[in-house]
């Protein structure tokens, strides 16, 4: 008799659930004791009734609140720990990087203008991947690896990938990395509760996918002290949403048809008054 | 017919050994990336793609060799090709070998290459390009080989032939057109993001490939049995200086999209070309190289009396032949991630494991290339 990996999962789910007395399962997680309940969704997977759920998932940068290094360091030190991110150094051209900071003229490369004040000229900005509602590394993957979700989230399939790196070169934000080597030796403390990856794939952020699956917001979000704001860009109530309402926001290289999903208030427009 | 590999002089045979070291050389390369992964490479998170996918991209287009023979001969019935067709057709086999080895070793984890077919996604140019890939070496070994079979029993090769060398016509243009939508669908990359490129693709490849298939006609006629005729060559040569005429053309369009709009993003991987940017500048000398060797090579092509002179005539195709590499084996890709997504200038050298993983591709190639020649010659010189 043949298993597919996902019935061997669901079966695998099916004895936790038993033996723990209501576990959640992700395909990705580890398992969590948690004293939710779980159900099953169109794809078959158990997620936590707690789970959060959007049509299109979007983040809201709020640039003035992001004053210092240490602003930065908070928010990516908690996703380098909840993601077991390796550190090959800060020059290595084998760096893995989900979130981190750059200037306004990298960021926003090409609306760069030797005018602007000098207050933003200076300032950093976190980047990362932009959930794109039109992903072109979705498009160009040979393999499905890299798949846009229901909810907008795009994610990566790390056992599926081929490593062939057509999504890199597809992507206009600089958003993916590759595991140039073994990644494990390089992560400071490994967080059992998220996969490590293999060399030869590629990866990025992914939104906090599994916390979100267990009702948790992304773990950057939690860290940032309310610069960083997430919620549904579908939903006209959400905390996004009312933020572009009444603030001006821009997106990097919206030319280019792609749709990010991450926001930028830029030159103390900030949400927080 | 493989059994004509297995005989030969002692100089044959060396030189199937000196291959078969630079293939040892070449895969114990690759053990060591196999091992450690691509970061023995000179590749990096900006500049993600190095001499192994240029030296794919490049290669589909010698395979156009095939196609540059079969059109005069098959559909013109232009006879001086009649027995240089096959030498055309196996030059596209090995090259179209090569592009499959080099897409595999640029892969991060090669042992999971099936999953192309296991989830096929035909949104991806990279699942067609592999479709058209491995049809057209399909095509192109039937073909040389059944042609071949029936030339050894002294008839004509059966009317499918024909049919397979009809379908093997436009299939060689989407090689090369499929593997240009590899590059210019990519919002992400403006060098890259072009509509000609499918264009600049096909010109390149009918230059480079016949260029290569005269360079080893010439070989040949000083190693062995085969005589190539002077109409066959001079033929050949024009096609070449055509089509390298139009190649240069339809770069210099680029050139000029780019710098009469003067659209920063659209300059910037020419400027880094020809002048550098930032103050980096690691390719001007191949782009300048590549400038002088297109232009000295048409001339040569282009003035009858050089064109016509034999011992010119393997220069002005080497010349021809190096530009081609190095705009499409070189420049072509390794500039496209300059500027990179953030704007900044990152440059790559590769490595010495990339360089002899690269060299033994190609001596892979070449083995290839030794032993389906040496078949075609066994069997002719059995007839003769």
């Amino acid at each position: 008799m043949k298993i597919e990996r996902r019935e061997f999962l669901k079966l695998g789910a099916a004895v936790a659930v038993g033996l723990g007395g209501g576990l959640t399962l992700d395909v990705l997680t580890k398992t969590k004791p948690a004293a939710a309940e779980t159900r099953t969704d169109v794809a078959g997977t158990r997620v936590s009734s707690k789970a959060l759920h959007a049509k299109r998932w979007a983040m809201v940068v709020d640039a003035s609140k992001f004053k210092t290094e240490e602003d930065f360091r908070r928010v990516k030190e908690a996703c380098v720990k909840a993601h077991n991110i390796p550190d090959f150094g800060p020059d290595s051209k084998h760096q893995i990087k989900w979130i981190w900071e750059e200037p306004f003229e990298r960021t926003f490369y090409g609306v760069d203008d030797p005018y602007l004040p000098e207050a933003i000229k200076k300032e950093n900005f976190p980047v990362m991947c932009n959930h794109c509602e039109n992903p072109p590394c979705v498009r160009v993957c040979p393999t499905q690896a890299t798949f846009k979700r229901p909810d907008g989230i795009v994610g990566m399939d790390y056992h599926r990938c081929i490593g062939c790196r057509f999504c890199m070169a597809a992507c206009p934000f600089g958003a993916r990395s590759f595991n140039f080597v073994d990644p494990r030796p390089y992560i400071k403390d490994i967080n059992p509760d998220f996969p490590t990856r293999t060399k030869g794939v590629v990866e990025k952020c992914n939104f906090c996918m599994e916390r979100l699956d267990q009702g948790l917001m992304p773990v950057c979000v939690e860290a940032s002290n309310g610069a960083l704001v997430f919620g549904d860009l579908d939903d006209p109530t959400s905390d996004v949403r009312k933020i572009l309402d009444t603030h001006y926001a821009i997106r990097r290289k919206p030319e280019l048809g792609t749709g990010p999903s991450v926001f930028y208030l830029v030159g103390g427009g900030g949400a927080g008054a | 017919m493989l059994e004509k590999a297995l005989s030969g002089s002692r100089r044959y045979w060396a030189w199937i050994v000196f291959l078969l070291l630079l293939i040892l050389v070449g895969f114990l390369a690759y053990m060591r990336q196999f091992e450690i992964g691509l970061g023995v490479t000179g590749m990096s998170r900006d500049v993600s793609w190095g001499l192994y996918i240029a030296q794919f991209t490049f290669l589909v287009g010698v395979a156009a060799s095939a196609v540059m023979v079969a059109i005069p001969y098959y559909l013109h019935d232009y006879k001086r090709f009649k027995d240089i067709v096959i030498y055309g057709e196996f030059l596209a086999v090995s090259c179209v070998v090569m592009c499959i080895l080099f897409i595999f070793v640029d892969l991060g984890q090669p042992m999971r290459i099936m999953n192309v077919i296991l989830h096929p996604t035909p949104h991806s140019m990279m699942f067609w390009d592999m479709c058209v890939l491995f049809g057209y070496l399909l095509l192109n070994f039937i073909i040389g080989w059944t042609s071949l079979g029936a030339e050894r029993k002294g008839f004509p090769h059966p009317h499918w032939v024909k049919v397979l060398a009809y379908i093997a016509i436009p299939w060689a243009v989407s090689i090369h057109t499929v593997t240009a939508f590899l590059y210019s669908g990519l919002p992400a990359r403006s060098f890259w993001l072009s509509a000609i490129m499918a264009a600049r693709f096909l010109a390149s490849a009918f230059a480079a490939g016949p260029a290569l298939l005269v360079i080893f006609l010439l070989i040949l006629r000083k190693v062995s049995s085969f005589k190539v005729g002077k109409e066959a060559l001079q033929a050949l040569a024009k096609i070449v200086a055509y089509a390298m005429i139009a190649n240069v053309f339809f770069f210099l369009l680029e050139v000029f999209t780019a710098f009469y709009s003067r659209i920063p993003e659209d300059m910037a991987a020419f400027q880094y070309l020809f002048w550098g940017l930032d103050g980096k500048h690691s390719l001007v000398p191949f782009m300048w190289s590549a400038a002088v060797l297109a232009l000295l090579g048409i001339a040569l092509l282009v003035i009858p009396r050089t064109r016509k002179n034999e011992v010119i005539l393997p220069f002005a195709m080497a010349a021809v032949y190096l530009a081609a590499w190095i705009d499409k084996g070189v420049n072509l890709i390794l500039a496209g991630f300059v500027p990179n997504p953030f704007g900044q200038v990152i440059q790559y050298a590769p490595t010495a494991t990339e360089i002899m993983i690269v060299i033994g591709v190609y001596a892979i190639g070449l083995l290839i290339l030794t032993v389906l020649y040496k078949v075609v010659l066994g069997v002719r010189e059995e007839r003769a």
